[in-house]
């Protein structure tokens, strides 16, 4: 129920075809790392996810919403990490998070208490009042994923949320984000990069617009093992 | 309708905290029309007759003609600055933020635009004042009543801008449309200069200036300062904010984005 669906999805913008016939599900509370090389499909996929763009065809589902026909009952379930910083490098940490909590309604107390408690689960609650532009680009990441949980949302979507982080930063952030899937949240990892995906994880690739595996990541990646799996596969498909 | 009053809330504020951190904007909104002003209307008082027009009821200084137009010209450039902050938000990212957000599209861009009138509205105010302390002065009433007039024109140029960076995708074409919109808007409308005077040089300027939505929140303004009401120009500046925002709302669809604007 409160997982993620997506099903026929085609876009073409004009006559370049960037998705065709994409089709996964993600069962709630699971972590599913959305593998493709850069251009094989993931932004266009992440602007239709959160109908920045409207998809040409086919259907999107986010925690049992369809996103085409209640979009804000769906966008409402919807946590999402830009690949690029989303923050206002000019207001702190805690301003950023309380222009959040009101874009989605939230006010007063209930925003104080989701963006306190929000805060507190990234470890970030002591850098709160630092502004954004102060933070390290880690730390800015953390701020947008807390940010990103603020309203509980119970789908986290995020476009390769570890671009220009340093090896540690990018573990740190990898594992915590796995946590969360843990706790029950549904999480899509979108990203180019195989050792962020866990043997244990669910992946589907993405080449050329158009899903080329989807399954475990260790059975994906068999013998040969993910890194070299994924190029031969995006390889061959070339 | 709480949701709806607390993101517009927090948009308002966002818009002016952000302003208030640009100061050298606030600045050049400022020190603009008072060149305009200052300057140009002592320069030009002389070459310029101006006769008795309504709704002035006796001979004026070019300095008390301008004074709306100018009002209007801040309206201008804000309105149009405000949406380049958008198309640079939007590739900043932080516009995404606000489109993926559950309140509906329309109410959101409304809450941009309102945060935008707002400030718009205090850079006038500040003008109107720097302006009397130089000896241009309106009735007192006029600065009461010359607000909803104000709030009118703001949201007609805030349309106008919103409307633009939904069909312009860089910066770079943005600096093109600002000389192809701000200036022809600016100088083809009865800012500067009665639009009689116009049709003595040419009767199709004229009628340009006279289509020019901009003539008509300037003369809007200019009556209101002065306590009277233009339902003309009030019927066509509220007409033209109608459809501005119809086109903005339609230029921000998400399905209609497709292959135009990849970057969203």
């Amino acid at each position: 129920m409160s997982g993620l669906t997506v099903s026929g999805l085609s876009h073409a913008y004009g006559p370049r075809k960037a998705l065709d016939d994409v089709g996964f599900a993600v069962a709630p509370g699971r972590f599913c790392a959305l593998l493709g090389p850069n251009g094989a499909g993931k932004s266009t996929l992440f602007a239709l996810m959160t109908r920045l763009l409207v998809a040409g065809e086919g259907h999107i589902e986010i925690a049992g919403f369809d996103l085409s026909r209640e979009p804000r009952k769906a966008l409402a379930r919807l946590g999402i990490v830009f690949q690029q910083t989303t923050l206002d490098l000019d207001l702190t940490v805690r301003q950023n998070l309380r222009y959040f909590a009101a874009l989605h309604g939230l006010s007063g107390q209930d925003a104080d208490r989701a963006t306190d408690a929000a805060l507190d689960r990234l470890d970030m609650t002591a850098r709160a009042d630092e502004k954004a532009r102060a933070l390290n680009g880690g730390h800015r990441r953390r701020t947008e994923i807390a940010r990103a949980l603020l309203h509980a949302p119970s789908v986290l979507l995020l476009d390769e949320p570890t671009v220009g982080l340093d090896a540690a930063a990018r573990r740190a952030i990898t594992d915590h984000v796995h946590d969360l899937a843990e706790e029950g949240i549904t999480v899509l990892w979108a990203t180019h990069l195989t050792d962020e995906v866990r043997p244990d994880d669910r992946l589907v690739i993405l080449h050329r617009g158009r899903v080329i595996a989807d399954g475990q990541a260790r059975e994906i990646a068999g013998e040969a093992g993910l890194s070299d799996r994924f190029l031969h596969l995006t390889r061959a498909e070339a | 309708m709480k949701p709806y009053l607390t993101s517009l809330r927090a948009i308002v504020l966002r818009e002016a905290l952000r302003f208030v951190h640009q100061r050298e904007r606030f600045i050049a909104a400022l020190v603009r029309p008072l060149v305009w002003l200052l300057v140009f209307a002592a320069g030009f008082r002389a070459a310029l007759g101006i006769s008795i027009i309504p709704p002035y009821e006796t001979y004026i200084t070019y300095e008390t003609y301008i004074v709306p137009g100018l009002c209007g010209m801040i309206l201008l450039f804000n309105g149009m600055q405000s949406s380049l902050s958008l198309v640079y938000d939007r590739e900043m990212g932080s516009m995404k933020l606000l489109l993926t957000s559950p309140l509906p599209r329309w109410w959101l861009l409304f809450s941009k635009l309102a945060g935008s009138t707002v400030i718009s509205i205090l850079q006038v105010y500040a003008f109107l004042i720097i302006a009397a302390f130089f000896g241009v002065q309106a009735p007192p009433l006029g600065y009461v009543t010359v607000l909803p007039a104000l709030i009118v024109a703001g949201l007609m140029l805030g349309a106008l801008g919103l409307l633009l960076s939904s069909f312009v995708r860089q910066l770079e074409n943005f600096a093109g449309v600002m000389n192809f919109v701000i200036f022809p808007m600016f100088f083809l409308s009865s800012a500067l200069y009665p639009l009689w005077k116009m049709a003595e040089s040419s009767e199709l300027l004229y009628t340009i200036s006279l289509l020019n939505p901009f003539t008509h929140a300037v003369e809007l303004v200019r009556f209101a300062l002065y306590l009277e009401w233009n339902i003309a120009a009030l019927g066509w500046t509220l007409l033209a904010t109608g459809v501005f925002t119809a086109l903005a709302l339609w230029g921000y669809d998400p399905a209609r984005s497709g292959g135009a604007r990849r970057g969203v």
